[in-house]
């Protein structure tokens, strides 16, 4: 009998494997891939409510975190490019000047 | 039985996925496991009768956002991985334990949140005159949520202008 307390283990070890990506790597396309596993566990969630008390409104809010996911990657990647394009590096720790 | 066979299958395949994600030397290899996760969320979603957000998650994340991480990672190609000298100033071990931790502590909210008796019955969702899935979160989308629904476009129009100015040569 799965309850929906399962599909909320899922989203929340979903989620910190995702902040562990994010704190770990120095990658900064890994980095951003990991906020996209953070937002995936975010919508188990939602979804997982959404078919406990049927209402379609969890799958509502599940496709507005999926648009704002997309939103975010294509700005967040255009970010990298220019950043990359100017100073040849992915990685964060070498990240640390607003402008030079 | 059938379905707890299914979750704990997709469930497994999610996590192990997600864990190759995040520690693969390879980018594109992270990439590709990143996309066999979303296919199994999505599968995941029909498993949770939600067969029109199972194709959303395909279509956008599987088959729109990973392709713009694969064009990243083409153009910024790199002859040595970022992770080839580790910074001193990381405290990596602290950052595992604390999430670690951090986990151990939503585990034990979600087991007592289940030990406790169901709270008393929420108002059941409107009667829509629809019939299917697909019908029922696009009576939501249209009617109810429509503000949200056109904010929504705006933002992704917003969102498109400034990655096209971000990622152009010369202004």
């Amino acid at each position: 009998m799965i309850t929906p307390t399962h599909y909320m283990l899922l989203s929340a070890a979903l989620f910190m494997i995702g902040v562990i990506g994010v704190m770990v790597r120095r990658n900064i396309i890994i980095i951003f891939m990991s906020i996209e596993l953070i937002l995936n566990a975010v919508n188990i969630n939602l979804v997982a409510y959404s078919s406990q008390l049927q209402n379609a409104i969890g799958q509502v809010f599940a496709i507005f975190v999926i648009a704002v996911a997309a939103a975010e990657a294509a700005v967040g990647l255009g970010i990298i490019l220019a950043f990359y394009r100017n100073k040849e590096t992915v990685n964060i720790d070498e990240m640390n000047v607003m402008r030079w | 039985m059938a379905e707890a066979i299914a979750f704990y299958t997709l469930a497994a395949f999610i996590l192990g996925f997600a864990v190759l994600v995040v520690t693969t030397k390879n980018t594109v290899h992270s990439v590709l496991f990143l996309v066999l996760d979303f296919l199994f969320v999505a599968a995941l979603y029909v498993l949770l009768e939600a067969p029109f957000l199972a194709a959303i998650q395909v279509l956008v994340y599987a088959g729109g956002i990973v392709v713009l991480y694969l064009f990243v990672v083409m153009l910024v190609n790199l002859k040595r991985p970022p992770e080839a000298h580790e910074d001193p100033r990381r405290l990596t071990k602290i950052g595992f334990g604390l999430s670690v931790a951090v986990l151990a502590e939503l585990a034990a909210i979600a087991a007592y949140s289940a030990s406790i008796p169901a709270s008393p019955a929420i108002a059941p969702a409107a009667v829509l005159p629809v019939s299917g899935n697909t019908e029922e979160v696009g009576w939501l989308l249209y009617t109810s949520y429509l503000i949200p629904f056109e904010i929504a476009s705006m933002l992704l129009l917003v969102a498109m202008i400034g990655a096209i100015l971000l990622a152009k040569r010369e202004l």
